[in-house]
């Protein structure tokens, strides 16, 4: 492949990695954010928004387009009671202290990895793309004046693109519910400092469980978005997992516009770094970018350092 | 329930009479079914069963050939226990799940060994896994039959208890399948392969013989086991590339082809495949409309042919695999019909080999070996209905026809078959020498 296209397609491939990063990115960050509970089982969530999709789809048995539509709603918020379900039965009780949570979550991504595994079972299953339209793309060249031509290979898919605008407009809503509504004043106010929100009339507990929920439901939503082009698999949550901390790390715990910057860096970074090099040389350096955001920024490159 | 006669094991040992009477009631199949167990394999020496440990990748990696694998091995196994078992005693299949890890298969290996008390295990496929738990199963003495296809067993880097009778392996398929690339799709090949053991078969194999049909490899991209997203692969493959050959395994192998369509859009080059790539997916999957006209390699034709044997037909029936290669149950879980008539085979080898050994107990199990070793032409029949092969005993390795299949009106037709000796090649070990 030419260099121009393989530029673009490498970049195309970054940009819907970076999308679906970023969703379950600030899920895991605005719970770490406003709670300070490190969630390990976010991938887990993640895997149950694709496992969930299937059941959806595959329930409703309907078209594809409006199947799909149903999963997109449906697996996001039952994923999400879950999640609320599982603050105020498990996180509640340990007072959120951070490295009991941390335990408790561990325990919580073998326990939904393994039910997973036993109602679902090991294999990957589909879901059909709601529209499958191949799109070529052109490019110019510069062949006795400027010339158009389809380069074989350089194209992405209808479905693609509506998975990166997708994501762009929940995050563009996300960051309008935490600016500019009363949820989000409330959600602000906790992450600010629990205790006098507590002390405002703020239902700290209820605005815990509501995190948690809109956390596991952001990778729910990331989870359903993708099986159309992944399939949906009990193990997929690890790598998403990993993924998450790393952008999360680098953009700094808590700060919703690092992580957002920081999936568009790493995203499109292992996008261009896979396609040009390998994909293993893209995950050592974002591992290698990790441990030295943390040893030189610990707060990540847009976080606060703690007071 | 009609009532059976109360015998005790003793009586119908030791005494002829009984013994006479028991036979008369076997001839009836329908009463014997009513017999209690011990009663129906009451002619053997011993009436205690023979135990074979079958490795599954029920979880991780490998799950829907696990799955596979463990309902051949169980109609198998009903099948010889239908006909009196092994050596008159009734054979009982132990399970274990080794979750595509090879770590894990070592210690499922161990387990079968102490634990289990198995006579011997079989039935491991990923190459990976064979290659970690091969060693293991070595050290403790425990005859090993892997339906890996691995080129592991043959190119002497396991030891004398690991053999592969049931399946041929990676190098004799791509030999056999050279000259049909070469002869017929085009001399520019870029190989797309799994990046570990199993692959580096395909690697290692392919480009030589490659060249000796005149044609040329012109790139290789390695795919890590795990990957998920594929479409960065495919940006590497060469402009001047005429035939993709192919070949991957894990969970992700519909969307490894779902992409490759996506790819090329509507100029694709001549594409070979491995059925790897696509074993127990549907061949009607939403998006795989582009795989129409290209070919693939098949161990075993997945959709019933028009001259399909009999042996075909029967062993379809008895595992339950309908004609288009998925489960009489449930049309949508498709089999991996290409691979899973090894554990068919390789248990009827076991009780071949048991039988001929006289085999007792674990310390008959170098006389097994000893006997497989001795094997040779298995000629097609209802225990190897795959078709003839020929086992060689030095390395330890099975070997057999191919066969390649075009994707036509949605379905594979079977448009050439190898013979055994096209994938032949000089051996490369002889365990018989090696010490027990």
């Amino acid at each position: 492949m030419e260099f121009g296209p393989h530029l673009m397609l490498a970049v195309l491939e970054g940009a819907l990695q970076a999308a679906v990063l970023a969703l379950m990115a600030s899920g895991l960050s605005l719970v770490f954010g406003v709670m300070r509970v490190v969630n390990v089982a976010h991938g887990e969530f993640y895997m149950l928004g694709a496992v969930g999709a299937w059941g959806v789809t595959s329930f409703l048995g309907i078209s594809p387009i409006l199947g799909f539509a149903a999963a997109l709603v449906v697996a996001p918020v039952l994923v999400g009671l879950l999640a609320a379900a599982v603050d105020v039965t498990v996180l509640k009780r340990l007072s959120y202290d951070p490295e009991r949570t941390i335990v408790a979550t561990i325990g919580l991504l073998y326990v939904l990895q393994q039910a997973t595994l036993m109602t679902y079972g090991a294999d990957a299953r589909p879901v059909a793309e709601p529209f499958s339209a191949r799109i070529a793309l052109p490019w110019v060249e510069w062949k006795d004046g400027l010339q158009l031509f389809w380069p074989w290979g350089l194209y992405t898919t209808g479905y693609r693109l509506f998975v990166i605008a997708a994501a762009v407009a929940v995050l563009v809503g996300l960051g309008l519910v935490m600016k500019h509504t009363r949820l989000g004043l409330m959600m602000r106010a906790t992450q600010a400092d629990g205790e006098i929100a507590a002390a405002f009339g703020i239902p700290v507990e209820r605005v815990y469980a509501m995190v948690f929920g809109l956390g596991a439901g952001l990778a729910a939503l990331a989870g359903v978005l993708i099986v159309p082009i992944t399939q949906a698999h009990y193990l997929m949550g690890g790598d998403a997992l990993l993924m998450s901390f790393i952008v999360v790390i680098i953009g700094g715990l808590g700060s919703l516009g690092g992580t957002l910057v920081a999936a568009v860096l790493i995203g499109l970074s292992e996008g261009v770094i896979s396609v040009f090099f390998s994909p293993t040389l893209a995950k050592i350096l974002a591992t290698l970018l990790v441990a030295f955001v943390l040893i030189f920024r610990p707060q990540g490159l847009f976080g606060k350092a703690a007071r | 329930m009609p009532k059976t006669p109360i015998l005790r094991p003793e009586d119908t040992i030791h005494s002829p009479s009984r013994r006479a009477a028991l036979r008369t009631l076997g001839a009836g199949g329908a009463a014997a079914a009513t017999l209690p167990l011990w009663a129906r394999y009451a002619g053997a020496q011993s009436a205690a069963p023979i135990r074979l440990g079958f490795e599954m990748h029920a979880t991780g990696i490998g799950a829907a050939y696990g799955r596979w694998y463990e309902r051949t091995s169980i109609a198998a196994v009903k099948a010889i226990n239908a006909a009196g078992g092994i050596n008159g005693r009734e054979v009982v299949m132990v399970t274990e799940d080794d979750g595509t890890d090879p770590k894990r298969a070592a210690e499922v290996v161990e387990k079968f060994a102490t634990q289990h008390k198995v006579d011997l295990a079989f039935g491991t496929l990923f190459s990976n896994v064979v290659m970690a738990a091969a060693p293991r199963a070595g050290e403790l003495k425990m005859p090993y039959f892997v339906v890996s296809e691995g080129h592991h067993v043959a190119s002497g880097k396991l030891n004398r208890w690991t053999v592969q009778p049931g399946i041929t392996d990676v190098k004799s398929q791509v030999l056999a399948m050279a000259p049909f690339v070469a002869g017929n799709l085009g001399k520019k090949v870029t190989m797309i392969y799994p990046d570990y053991a199993f692959g580096y078969d395909h690697r290692d194999n392919f480009p030589p013989a490659m060249k000796a049909h005149g044609g040329e490899v012109i790139a290789q991209i390695a795919i890590p086991p795990t990957e998920t997203s594929f479409t960065k692969y495919f940006a590497k493959i060469p402009r001047e590339t005429e035939v993709i050959y192919h070949v991957l395994v894990g969970p992700a192998v519909l969307t490894f082809v779902k992409e490759m369509g996506e790819f090329f859009g509507p100029s694709r080059p001549e594409i070979f495949g491995f059925i790897d790539s696509i074993e127990a997916v549907d061949l009607n999957s939403p998006g795989l409309e582009f795989l129409e006209g290209t070919y693939f390699w098949e161990g075993n034709p997945r959709y019933a042919q028009k001259d399909q044997t009999a042996f075909d037909k029967a062993y379809r029936k008895a595992v339950g695999v309908d004609d288009n290669g998925a489960s009489v149950a449930d049309p949508k879980d498709v089999s991996t019909y290409a691979h899973m008539f090894g554990c068919w085979e390789t248990l009827y080898i076991i009780k071949q080999g048991m039988e001929a050994a006289g085999y007792k107990d674990a310390g008959d199990r170098q006389k097994l070996i000893e006997a497989v070793e001795e094997i040779g032409k298995i000629p097609a029949s209802d225990q190897h209905p795959q078709g003839d092969k020929v086992f060689n005993g030095k390395t330890h390795q099975v070997f057999g026809h191919q066969y390649v299949s075009k994707v036509a009106k949605g379905r594979l037709d079977v448009v050439h078959t190898s013979t055994i000796e096209d994938g032949m090649y000089p051996d490369e070990v002889d365990y018989t020498t090696q010490s027990f």
